[in-house]
């Protein structure tokens, strides 16, 4: 007997349900992007995104549903996404989640977006088992993940300041690419040299946190000192050595942290993951360094709800339950040892 | 015909089930608690007690706006879940009309003010004839000076309902020149009985509408977007 789940998210701008059968095979990933809405802003404007999460939330259910060709009869569990995230956001799809499994009498499963992310590897690579490192890096997020089990995690680094992908949007703007930055920047730094300004690569001494905030500045710095002495500034190579410098550190932490915990795997995760030089510079370090190394594709990278059904197996199959009084939390912990 | 009704406008959240002319269930809490943690528990509440089986109702009322544009959220997601499975119709009750229609039956001029911050309400005007609920002024979020002016041109008697009243009680007995009353504590805040009374009748005029559909009336855009159409008024 398969086990499906029928996942919800809305921790942030992205509308998403999907169906997902046995924790690996997705069935339909349903995913309502509000991207156009906030470019207006240059940023995620909360209280819009809550808004549109609750005009597309029955539309984007109802498409997995259709999609997946299962019957409300086949569906095991609800999961959803409660944190963190965008409170606001996070209520819509935690109140819609609450009230079809109240009315369909399912078992409701709250699920960490994070958790989330990491479980989108499982969803490509049925080889891929724990245990194995991770970085997760979004938007909102930067965690170097030691993932014991399916469900069981420990932080071995997080960024100190600013998110990758913040710092990714920070530079974006800085050189009038607008939003969203990553894969602006991503598409630019390809014909830029990487080497043409040297940026500052933050380590932290005993330890596997980043900061991308010092970076950030540098940039700024550099960008102003060249205005105000009216150098012209070519931003193909602005970009390219930025993100060669938040690449640098991503992945020599990840492949040190992987080294001290004894892991032979290593996993990225999260929209940063789609990153195209981030994904090629962490596979060469991982050969170079006898290391499996995995990813989801882009659609698994960006915010979606296969990844949260994903999660939800693991947590519906040990046995966890939450109640009709689950709340939206936007600061949610990860469920570290 | 059956109907559910909701309200988590405000402070209070409420859930009720009417069943023609009978209010089988309302159950109103007025505390601390964030909707989100009481709202479904307390539906599974009344549904326990009255052993209703959810497939059997109608359609499923609830407050749309305005109010706390997070509290319309939960309502409306959650009538929206509601609706998705059960394959059920949702009706969108305004709701100031559903505060007034607390009111029923009174000779006076019924106006609801729910606390819209910035010194505003959010407001409308009714009043009743022959047992019929009619809207003389729509609702609309306006500063309080400017409704006690409106009222004050009806010259006629008005009482007050909605959690505006503790924030401007004063203002309101210093402007309004004709005689002044306030909704005792049983009828002044949102109920989920009037929601889904009244819903009942919009369920019978054609008004529902579908889950997928329906969304909230907050009557006021988003900071970000009032600022920005200030600044490209500027321009």
């Amino acid at each position: 007997m398969s086990v499906n789940i029928l996942a919800i998210e809305s921790s942030c701008d992205e509308t998403a349900a999907a169906v997902v059968e046995d924790g690996r095979n997705v069935k339909s990933n349903i995913i309502y992007s509000q991207i156009e809405l906030h470019k207006l802003y240059g940023g995620v404007v909360p209280e819009i995104a809550s808004r549109k999460h609750v005009e597309k939330i029955n539309q984007v259910i109802r498409a997995a549903i259709d999609e997946a060709k299962v019957s409300w009869d086949d569906i095991d569990a609800v999961a959803v996404t409660y944190g963190p995230g965008l409170v606001g956001a996070l209520l819509v799809g935690v109140s819609a989640a609450k009230a079809i499994a109240y009315a369909k009498k399912k078992p409701l499963v709250g699920v960490h977006h994070i958790e989330g992310h990491i479980a989108a590897n499982y969803i490509e690579n049925p080889e891929l088992k724990p245990p194995y490192m991770c970085m997760v890096a979004s938007g909102g997020h930067s965690h170097l993940v030691h993932v014991l089990d399916y469900n069981k995690y420990e932080i071995v680094g997080r960024t100190r300041d600013d998110a990758a992908g913040e710092a990714f949007d920070k530079v974006a703007r800085a050189i009038g690419l607008g939003y969203p930055g990553g894969p602006k920047i991503d598409k630019l730094a390809k014909e830029g040299n990487p080497h043409a300004v040297e940026f500052p690569r933050a380590h932290m001494e005993d330890s596997y946190d980043f900061s991308f905030s010092g970076l950030k500045s540098a940039v700024l710095n550099y960008l102003n000192g060249c205005q105000m002495k009216g150098i012209e500034v070519n931003n193909a190579d602005i970009a390219a050595s930025f993100q060669k410098a938040v690449i640098d550190v991503l992945v020599d932490n990840s492949i040190n942290a992987a080294k001290a915990h004894g892991c032979n795997s290593v996993a990225l995760a999260g929209g940063v993951a789609s990153n195209s030089s981030l994904r090629d510079a962490m596979k060469a370090a991982c050969e170079k360094n006898g290391m499996a190394f995995y990813k989801p594709s882009p659609i698994f990278c960006t915010d979606n709800a296969a990844m949260i059904g994903v999660a939800g197996y693991h947590e519906y199959m040990a046995g966890t339950r939450h109640g009709w009084d689950l709340n939206a939390e936007p600061n949610l912990p990860m469920k570290t040892i | 015909m059956k109907i559910l009704g909701f309200d988590s406008s405000g402070m209070v959240a409420s859930v009720a089930i009417v069943e023609d002319d009978i209010l089988v269930a309302e159950y109103s809490v007025n505390y601390k608690k964030t909707h989100s943690q009481t709202l479904l528990p307390m539906f599974d509440e009344v549904v326990r007690m009255t052993e209703l089986d959810p497939e059997s109702i109608d359609a499923i009322a609830v407050a749309a706006g305005p109010g706390s544009f997070t509290g319309l959220r939960i309502g409306m997601s959650t009538v929206k879940g509601l609706g998705l499975a059960l394959d059920k119709p949702v009706i969108a009750v305004p709701t100031c009309h559903a505060l007034a229609f607390n009111l029923w039956g009174s000779d006076k001029l019924i106006c609801p003010i729910l606390d819209a911050r910035r010194s505003q309400v959010y407001t409308a005007l009714y009043e009743f004839e022959n047992g019929e609920m009619i809207t003389l002024k729509e609702q609309e979020a306006m500063d309080i000076g400017d409704l006690t002016d409106i009222i004050n041109t009806m010259e006629r008697d008005v009482i007050f309902v909605g959690d505006g009243i503790p924030v401007f009680k004063e203002r309101i007995k210093e402007n309004v020149i004709k005689n002044v009353s306030f909704a005792p504590a049983h009828l002044n805040r949102q109920r989920a009985g009037s929601v889904a009374a009244l819903g009942l009748i919009y369920m019978k005029e054609g008004k529902a509408e579908s889950a997928d559909d329906v969304k909230p009336v907050y009557l006021r855009k988003s900071q970000a977007e009032r600022e920005r159409e200030e600044k490209d008024g500027r321009r």
